[in-house]
């Protein structure tokens, strides 16, 4: 049990322990889909929604199969393969019942089943001992959190478009430098809420 | 007992997660059968709705250009659809320029067939085949290049163009993916394809036609490539190759001369060390036969003994050539760098934009 609120949590998430900007999670999508701001959002949007859904699947999974059989030896591999067949089903599901959703999000999901980001909030979710509430709202801080992570960084790259980059630095280099300056920038939270 | 345990309920699970998916692939995106009309023909084909316009193309036999096998990274199998292909994907958009996405340019790979479909296709890319060879031979030309010769078994001829290439599928964990290499032998050789393959360390097409032996079969699409030679003979040809940029050249030289056996072509080509030359011995000896063929080989890594050619990059031999002022086609291979060293003194030279072609690898 973890007695810290799930408000704590849900803040704590999204600033200070910023999935992105602190455990550096996520990192492929999160460089490679940073290009422009719509296509940042959509990217987030997915993220979140599939972080939230997934952790509470994970939270079941663990507590009513993994935990009462002792199997907890297996709690990477069966999260993985939770979320990738989640993803799948989510996407034809969204593929059916709204095209318009489906341009939006949808093609995006793909990208999401193998983000690390997804699987470390489950596996954090294990290690910090959430109850199902505080799950949710660490699924939804953590998912928000990169969401607030790469719509910045596309807000920057987007205007670093008209910047003279030199050539060396130019596309992934300066992308990475940019990412650790939001990375300090966002240490500047640390302090105000932290949760373990 | 545990170990029991994990296998029974890891094995249920992914058992029960892929159930689902399957029933939920049959119910939810099942687009039955849908048309798929090409350059407004008069039959249009019947294709099964759902799978990607790629993929039914291929079914259909129609090879349009594609090296990633349909993962949207290589952006090469761009046609025009002109109506039931959706929206554009922000998976295409970092493919397509403005102009193509205003005159409906898509990736096939990327378009999903959910109803009627209306798509426009180069008649040169309706003429693109599947063959089935053989691998008549595999030589070695430098320590990591090979030249590989394929007979063709199904269709038994190409008719291929200079400078055109194929793509030839070599597997990989993935699924098989395409490889494009360009045309060595002379487009009078109908019956067999000859390329030129480097082998790229970790790379996928050339580690696999570096481990095939004679008597092994291969599959390739081809011929692709819109370069077409200039047919008046006062025209003189330029071919500038760098590395294991050769296999154009040969073609374009080879072809030359059985047609126009006076025609003026200068072939440069650019080494590292001697150790990196190969097929000038061939040329040479063409050379004999036509005195207007120039043959020029540099080392850009001067190792002296016994080297009666060129030293230093490439493009210094162009210059040192090459005369202003004649009416010239070129045609350039080779790594970027070269490319545009070269690309500048042909300018240069006099030579128009247009007359350069190039390709850049």
């Amino acid at each position: 049990m973890n007695d810290t609120s799930t408000w704590v949590i849900l803040f704590a998430a999204i600033f200070t322990n910023n999935i992105l900007l602190a455990n550096f999670l996520g990192m492929c999508s999160f460089i490679a889909c940073s290009n422009r701001i719509g296509t940042s959002l959509g990217l987030g949007t997915a993220v979140t929604f599939v972080m939230v859904t997934t952790t509470i699947i994970n939270y079941a999974v663990y507590h009513y199969v993994l935990i009462p059989w002792g199997l907890e030896h297996l709690t990477f591999i069966v999260f993985i393969a939770v979320i990738a067949a989640f993803v799948q089903f989510v996407e034809m599901f969204v593929e059916r019942f709204s095209l318009k959703l489906y341009f939006a999000l949808g093609i995006f999901l793909p990208l999401i089943t193998v983000n690390c980001a997804i699987l470390g909030a489950s596996l954090f979710m294990v290690i910090r001992r959430y109850t199902f509430f505080q799950t949710v709202g660490f699924g939804l801080g953590a998912g928000l959190g990169w969401t607030v992570a790469i719509l910045l960084m596309a807000g920057l790259r987007q205007k670093m478009r008209y910047s003279h980059v030199p050539e060396p630095f130019q596309g992934v280099p300066i992308a990475m430098i940019v990412t650790g300056v939001l990375a300090m920038v966002f240490m500047g939270f640390a302090g105000m809420v932290s949760i373990t | 007992m545990v170990f029991v345990l994990s296998v029974v309920c890891f094995t249920g699970l992914t058992m029960s997660l892929a159930t689902l998916l399957v029933i939920a692939a049959r119910v939810l995106v099942n687009y039955g059968t849908c048309q798929l009309d090409i350059n407004a023909g008069e039959e249009p084909l019947e294709v099964q709705g759902g799978q990607t316009l790629l993929a039914a193309l291929y079914a259909n036999e129609i090879f349009i250009p594609s090296a990633c096998g349909g993962k949207g990274s290589c952006g090469h199998c761009k046609i025009t659809v002109t109506a039931g292909g959706g929206p554009v994907l922000p998976t295409e958009l970092s493919y397509l320029t403005r102009g193509e996405i205003r005159s409906h340019v898509r990736l096939a790979c990327q378009v999903k067939i959910r109803e009627n479909i209306f798509v426009k296709i180069p008649s040169d890319l309706l003429n693109v085949r599947m063959f089935d060879a053989t691998i008549e031979s595999a030589t070695p030309l430098t320590h990591d290049i090979k030249g590989i010769r394929m007979r063709l078994d199904t269709p038994a001829e190409i008719v291929q163009r200079p400078g055109q290439y194929v793509q030839v599928q070599a597997p990989s964990p993935d699924g098989p993916v395409f490889r494009a290499y360009s045309i060595s032998s002379p487009a009078y050789d109908r019956n067999a394809v000859e390329l030129v393959v480097r082998l790229v360390p970790g790379g996928l097409g050339s580690t696999y036609l570096h481990t095939i032996r004679p008597g092994d079969r291969v599959n390739f699409t081809g011929p692709y490539g819109e370069f077409h030679l200039n047919e008046d003979p006062a025209v003189e040809i330029v071919c500038v190759g760098g590395g294991c940029g050769m296999a154009p050249m040969r073609n374009i030289i080879y072809t030359l001369y059985d047609r126009w056996p006076e025609r003026t072509c200068w072939l440069f080509f650019g080494c590292r060390t001697k150790q990196d030359v190969f097929y000038l011995e061939q040329f040479q000896d063409l050379a004999q036969t036509h005195p207007h063929l120039h043959v020029i080989y540099a080392l850009s890594e001067q190792d002296g003994e016994n080297w009666s050619g060129e030293t230093g990059f490439i493009h210094l031999s162009v210059d040192k050539y090459l005369e202003s002022g004649v009416a010239r086609q070129a045609f350039l291979c080779g790594p970027p760098p070269m490319i545009d060293a070269v690309t500048q003194v042909l300018t240069a030279k006099g030579l128009r934009p247009e007359d350069i072609f190039y390709d850049k690898f």
